[in-house]
């Protein structure tokens, strides 16, 4: 087991190799379809981002309200693929790494070892158990998207795995490819 | 007749909602702890554990098992000796409100599939009937996700066609899901009627348990020959490797046409959740 901390430098990422079994402990940003939508939407309007992606990490994942008293409610990872084909102008900007599920495309990889970041995965469907793991959670962009609002949150030692490394190297076997 | 007032509907469909989102299906539980007994790798056998302690804390603690709450859907089986006393609509969608606004649950319902407005309610819901002899009220509610919801697909087969194009479908659509749908999976499976029954059936499959097989013969040899070739794709638990790729394979099936052989999958995660009540 790793434990990592963010923001991910570049020396961290290098570090790392898929099928590594990582506890991240920091801040990392949530953001979904809408969010990755408007972001990019932001950048193809040529105008600046409203926040620092340099050495962030993005978390695919919309959570369910919190309780009262907690932080968070049921907090997993969305799938991933669905963010590719915004996903190499955000990792350009400087983002360090990505949490989400599933397989990501070619052009993804390309760019994650262009700019030597990581994908991670999070196990899918234990949401609950995830939410034990964030301190904090607050909206900081885009609110009148409800659950696919832009979350700050805090966390400590919330499991991963490297899912692609910066070179590159992928976690899924064979079996778990989508494409033949 | 026998009466019954929409407002015990609205209830009913609030505690179903929230049943379904907080507490794991036994028969899914006890399918994940005898596939856990089964695993041998370390990275299968620890993402069993997670989602097995992920059920336990999810029930304790009263927190969605999964963050997609899903959109709701809604199977009604209405006697022919029952009247419905009330907005029996209105019931159904304000007993989903009600329920998400409670349990704290998402909200993942936009209002139109191009304008994409959060209704903040996650309704409206969808509704099925089935008018059935009786006179009582069935309630099932399915909140699905739609990590694996997208992995779902129809195909409409030959009429000629043998069981093992069925089986070729099937075994792309599990493949072309991989690790996005979060396995291990459970397939409901429609199979004839027309286009939109065969998708209907395929969602009903996911209700039933998946410890109670078809009541056909040679659609229970089908389920058992499906459960045991999905398996050896080896796609595993969260797409990582391993023997369990899916927990169970329903079939429901109908009369079809002389010219066709319709075969839904819907497809659904390890986190499959339905909740009924008869009232």
């Amino acid at each position: 087991m790793i434990n990592i901390t963010t923001p991910l430098t570049e020396d961290v990422r290098k570090s790392l190799k898929a099928g590594d079994e990582v506890l991240l402990t920091g801040t990392i940003l949530t953001a979904r379809d809408a969010a990755h939508k408007r972001l990019c939407d932001t950048l193809n309007k040529g105008k600046a981002l409203p926040l620092n992606l340099k050495d962030a990490v993005i978390y695919y994942c919309g959570p369910t309200p919190a309780r009262p008293g907690r932080p968070i409610g049921s907090c997993g990872p969305t799938t991933s693929s669905r963010m590719d084909l915004f996903t190499p102008a955000l990792i350009s900007l400087g983002l360090g790494g990505m949490i989400g599920k599933g397989d990501r495309s070619d052009e993804v990889t390309k760019a994650i070892k262009k700019h030597r970041c990581v994908y991670f995965l999070a196990t899918g469907g234990i949401g609950a158990l995830l939410s034990t793991k964030v301190r904090s959670s607050k909206v900081i962009l885009y609110n009148d998207l409800g659950p696919e609002a832009i979350h700050k949150l805090e966390v400590k030692d919330f499991p991963l795995l490297v899912g692609i490394d910066s070179k590159g190297n992928n976690i899924y076997g064979k079996a778990g490819r989508k494409k033949e | 007749m026998r009466e019954i007032n929409a407002s015990k509907i609205r209830e009913a469909v609030t505690e179903l909602c929230l049943r379904a989102n907080f507490e794991l299906r036994q028969d899914v539980l006890r399918a994940l702890r005898s596939a856990l007994k089964k695993e041998t790798g370390g990275r299968a056998r620890n993402i069993l554990k997670s989602i097995i302690e992920n059920a336990q804390l999810a029930k304790k603690k009263r927190i969605a098992i999964c963050q997609d709450t899903g959109l709701v859907s809604i199977f009604l089986e209405i006697g022919n000796d029952v009247a419905i006393k009330g907005d029996l609509e209105e019931a159904l969608h304000g007993g989903v409100e009600d329920a998400y606004k409670k349990g704290h649950l998402r909200k993942s319902v936009v209002d139109d599939s191009l304008m994409r407005k959060n209704t903040n309610t996650n309704t409206p819901c969808i509704i099925h009937v089935d008018i059935v002899k009786g006179d009582r009220l069935k309630v099932t509610v399915s909140p699905k996700g739609f990590g694996s919801e997208n992995k779902s697909a129809i195909k409409m087969l030959r009429p000629t066609a043998p069981a093992s194009e069925v089986t070729d479908f099937i075994l792309e659509v599990v493949k072309n899901a991989g690790a996005d749908a979060c396995p291990p999976l459970i397939l409901g499976i429609g199979m004839g009627g027309t286009f939109d029954h065969a998708a209907l059936l395929s969602k009903k499959a996911l209700l039933r348990s998946i410890e109670t097989r078809n009541t056909k013969k040679h659609f229970r040899m089908l389920e058992k020959d499906l459960l045991k070739a999905v398996n050896s794709l080896k796609i595993g638990p969260m797409g990582l490797g391993g023997k369990t790729t899916v927990l169970g394979v329903n079939i429901e099936e109908f009369p079809t046409h002389i010219a066709g052989l319709p075969v839904a999958v819907s497809v659904s995660c390890h986190a499959t959740r339905s909740a009924e009540k008869v009232l």
